[in-house]
């Protein structure tokens, strides 16, 4: 168990540059999330961390030792891979011994500590069966166990989930996390789906085209975007972004959209009378109004059920929201919502940072 | 009406295997048993003609055996004896097994070496090793013999086995690349994390994994091996060694002194191994075929 | 002979076993060395340290004499004089050409002969329940070696002048319906095809399986598609699975160009080149050990290297657009 410092790591392919000097801090025992769309990097920078790559700048530091030159097999460290790698032709129990083996460890010891991580993901009846032998979860498992055998520094998860069916899916998030709470062993995990992010990450590190976009708990993630990129990720659905410019009315500001809509801000934000901004909303954050509401038109209604979730056209944009309510008009009709703007997002349209 | 529908066989699937009509039938099952006979006849003749006497032969077609029976083993005691078929079956097997052991075995650490590790001039090696696989042996044959004269291993068996193994390289990189490069690149990456050396991911990751496909490989480089003749005729002339099994053979079709018994007996000795061991491992067989030819 | 029946024993103890341990300690070593080097110079060294033997293996009985031989091929007959293309010349002229016309023979009628019978081996197999055990026949033949094919056949086209009782298994066959016997093996222009048979016997088992699988390959729905649509057995073979399985067809027809290039074992046991059977790889047996022209089978054995050469650019081609996907 130890900390992992990322100072400026960069990694360069055949001229091309993938990963622009990423900075990260992770605690002892802090489970951080690497999460981004397919590209970002962030698989690139696990396997640095791994020392499957090279890095070609920067310094990535395991405890108190700077591994850039350190073998991959001499950094202490864990992998779970997406296809779980494990050795055909070795047994459940072969699989978690092999890095003890070759470790030297004797045959006992080695026994030993095979059951007992066997016990702990309750694979313990499967020891003498062989991977193509057992179901996907099953796999998941023992590659979980290849890990926790060796009780590593760092444990690193490359999107261990996404050859799981979503029900499964669901399952061994909840049991990866309470494992991790367990074991409390620093834990980096990749993954592009941003619900496993949020749900299991105490730490989420958002990237895009090899760069850090934000980096902060699940929550301050969500409530406090740093940018338009990180606020339509984070989020399902995405979050509604609308163009415009902030008009004062009465010394109040308000919000107007390039096509005359009107929206509503709260009383206290930074902003400059004319000022271009970019208005942003999760769906999640409007509400059914009456008819002093913003008018929209339904594209599409969608029932889950629990919720409705409502596509609508607003002036130009296209928007998405969530109601508790049930919504039974027809698509066509007319919807009337608002904002809350408490929860109203502002970004700058060229740098699309946040304001304030 | 409903019922009706789906209990209607009309629907079924058309199957891969239609139903040819009767008369169709009829024809391909001849042609079939038709071609399976031919092509097993010269076998079976073979086969008969060994068994039978010195004087039957000389007076009947081989087929006569049927209608007046009268086996022999004398054939087989002639063959064995006086042609050293025995001793040229042991050269054959020192030649034979060697090759094919040391090829599989450089043919893995090639292929290993080529799909795994990343270097300069990888592909150009790799064309290269492509273009060498029509290579005919006819053109390496002079050089080689001035060289081999020249080291003081002409006649000898590990010079078979050094011939063989090289010529055989290319084939056996390249069958052997296709599966290596099918091994996903994660398991590599797993064992290396895992605190495998090189070495130890050859010898406990790729070589297990490759057993079926190396199983192949080894029984086409023993079949290749047991079965050239060009190779020992020029490289083993002068040697203290029986002659091998084709050479052998090749001596004594020329010369018709010794009778046709013996010959046959001689000949049936010679693919014994060869015959057990395609039926034997036919599948690996097939998978090294399809392995070799579905690429290249 | 005591003393060599001792030595074998041994000798397949070293080659089998001590060999291959060799080989493997040396490799061992050889990481044993890398370990010394530093990172970077290690990864970049490592290829070369395993792929050493092979390429040593190969660049001298490959490479070295492939090169040697082309620089032969212009000298005289002792190569201790240049002599221009005058061993070319000699290639083209005279009795060559019979002995090139042959190969040329070969080079056409045993690659379509192999792929036509294996075709409709290939389909007919497909067709009945006892597959496995048809295939198995095929393939025998495949394991025995060329020369003692030779001898088989030897049996099988044996002819005695007419009137005669013929052992020979054809013409006994043959005679049985009153049909003359033929003298398989001497008759020119029919001596050269049954040799070219031998060789379909030997090697057929190699193309039906290449195609039977290349068939059971062509997806089902295709099949199933354009019967629906009406087509019959034949239509579904010439316009589904032939153009389906074109690429295994090129692979057989390749494959078998390559062996009838090289052939060689079944003229030297059956005729040695007489009777107008003559192929190029005999005849250069025939220059370096009958006549020790060097020369001549020198630039004989480069013949035969270019005419394999659009062979090896195929392959090439297909595997660098492999490599590229």
């Amino acid at each position: 168990m130890s900390q992992v410092q990322l100072r400026d790591v960069t990694k360069t392919y055949g001229g091309n540059q993938i990963i622009h000097g990423v900075s990260v801090q992770i605690e002892d025992g802090e489970f951080v999330v690497l999460v981004g769309p397919s590209g970002c990097g962030k698989s690139t920078l696990l396997r640095m961390i791994a020392g499957l790559e090279d890095i070609c700048g920067g310094e990535v530091q395991i405890g108190t030792r700077v591994v850039n030159d350190v073998l991959a097999k001499d950094r202490d460290i864990a992998m779970v891979f997406q296809s779980y790698a494990l050795y055909p032709h070795m047994t459940v129990a072969d699989n978690m011994a092999f890095s003890l083996k070759l470790k030297g460890m004797p045959k006992a010891e080695r026994a030993k500590k095979v059951h007992k991580a066997a016990d702990i993901l309750g694979l313990g009846p499967l020891l003498d069966r062989y991977p193509r032998q057992m179901s996907g979860g099953q796999r998941q498992r023992v590659a979980m166990g290849r890990a926790i055998v060796r009780d590593p520094q760092v444990f690193l998860f490359d999107e261990p989930l996404s050859n799981l069916d979503a029900k499964l899916r669901v399952e061994m998030r909840t049991e990866i996390k309470a494992l991790q709470h367990r074991l409390q062993t620093t834990t980096i995990y990749v993954t592009h789906d941003q619900i496993e992010a949020m749900t299991m990450a105490d730490k989420i590190v958002v990237m895009r085209a090899g760069v850090v976009e934000q980096c902060d708990t699940p929550l301050n993630i969500y409530d406090h975007p740093d940018n338009m990129f990180v606020a339509a990720f984070i989020g399902s659905p995405s979050m509604n972004f609308v163009e415009g410019k902030i008009v004062m009315q009465g010394g109040k500001p308000t919000f107007a959209s390039h096509d005359g809509v009107i929206l509503p801000l709260s009383e206290d934000v930074q902003v400059k009378d004319g000022q271009p901004v970019v208005y942003g909303f999760r769906p999640e954050h409007i509400q059914l109004a009456g008819s002093d509401g913003i008018e929209t038109r339904i594209s599409v209604v969608e029932p889950t059920g629990s919720e409705t979730m409502v596509f609508m056209e607003m002036g130009q944009s296209s928007i998405t929201g969530v109601f508790r309510e049930r919504v039974l008009e027809a698509d066509g009709a007319p919807l009337f919502v608002r904002p809350d703007p408490a929860r109203v997002h502002l970004f700058d349209p060229i740098t699309t940072k946040c304001l304030g | 009406m409903t019922m009706t529908d789906t209990t209607m066989p009309a629907s079924a699937p058309f199957k891969r295997q239609r139903k040819l009509p009767r008369l169709s039938r009829f024809v391909v099952h001849g042609v079939v048993v038709l071609f399976m006979a031919s092509w097993l006849l010269p076998i079976l003749a073979l086969l008969v003609s060994s068994f039978r006497r010195q004087a039957d032969t000389a007076a009947s077609g081989w087929w006569w055996a049927f209608l007046r029976p009268n086996f022999t083993m004398q054939n087989y005691t002639l063959a064995l004896d006086q042609l050293d078929i025995a001793g040229s079956l042991t050269t054959s097997v020192a030649i034979a097994l060697p090759t094919t052991i040391i090829t599989v075995l450089l043919s893995l650490i090639g292929a290993y070496a080529l799909v795994r590790m990343q270097f300069r001039g990888r592909m150009a090696l790799s064309l290269a090793l492509v273009a060498l696989l029509v290579t005919p042996p006819q053109i390496t044959l002079v050089p080689l013999l001035k060289l081999y004269y020249t080291f003081g291993i002409s006649g000898t068996i590990p010079g078979i086995w050094l011939y063989q193994v090289g010529f055989t390289l290319p084939f056996g990189v390249f069958l052997l690349r296709g599966f290596i490069a099918s091994i996903p690149a994660e398991l590599y990456e797993a064992a290396e994390l895992d605190g495998a050396s090189q070495l130890r991911i050859f010898r406990s990751v790729v070589m297990p994994l490759a057993r079926p496909i190396m199983a192949s490989l080894g029984l086409m480089a023993f079949l290749w091996s047991w079965n050239d003749l060009l190779t020992p005729l020029l490289f083993m002339g002068g040697s203290s060694h029986a002659a091998p099994v084709t050479v052998n053979l090749a001596g004594l079709a020329n010369q018709t002194s010794q009778g046709q018994g013996p010959l046959m007996a001689a000949t049936f000795l010679s693919v014994i191994i060869p015959l057990f061991l395609i039926v034997a491992l036919q599948r690996y067989f097939v998978r090294g075929i399809l392995g070799g030819a579905v690429k290249g | 002979m005591k003393d060599t029946m001792t030595l074998i024993p041994l000798l397949i103890v070293l080659g089998a076993i001590g060999i291959p341990v060799l080989v493997y300690a040396a490799l061992g070593v050889g990481e044993g060395i890398l370990r010394t080097f530093p990172p970077v110079l290690r990864r970049s060294a490592r290829p070369w340290v395993w792929l050493s033997l092979p390429i040593l293996l190969i660049v001298l009985i490959l490479l070295y004499p492939v090169i040697d031989t082309i620089r032969t091929s212009f000298k005289n007959a002792r190569v201790d004089d240049w002599v221009g293309l005058d061993n070319y010349l000699w290639a083209f002229s005279g009795t060559m050409l019979e002995v090139i016309g042959n190969n040329v023979l070969w080079l056409i009628a045993f690659p379509l002969c192999v792929v036509v019978l294996a075709l409709i081996t290939a389909v007919l197999f497909d067709k009945v329940k006892y597959e496995p055990f048809a295939v198995t026949i095929a393939v025998l033949p495949t394991a025995i070696s060329f020369t003692a094919g030779a001898v088989i056949w030897g049996q099988m086209y044996s002819f005695q002048p007419a009137g005669m009782a013929q052992f020979g298994t054809i013409n006994g066959f043959l005679s049985l319906f009153g049909i003359k016997p033929v003298a398989w093996l001497i008759e020119p222009v029919i001596n050269n095809f049954a040799l070219i048979f031998i060789a379909v016997w030997l090697q057929l088992g190699i193309a039906t399986l290449i195609l039977s699988s290349a068939i059971k390959n062509v997806g089902d729905d295709m099949v199933e598609a354009a019967r629906l649509d009406g087509a019959g057995d034949f239509r579904v073979f010439f316009s589904i699975i032939l153009p389906n399985i074109l690429p295994s067809v090129l692979v057989v027809l390749t494959t078998m160009i390559i062996a009838a290039l090289k052939v060689f074992d079944i003229v030297y046991v059956m005729t040695n080149g007489n009777f107008g059977t003559d192929v190029i790889a005999n005849r250069l047996y025939y220059e370096l050990f009958a006549m020790n022209n060097l020369g001549h089978a020198s630039a004989i054995a480069v013949v035969l290297l270019i005419t394999a050469l659009p062979v090896a650019l195929i392959n090439i081609h297909q595997f660098r657009t492999e490599a590229g996907k």
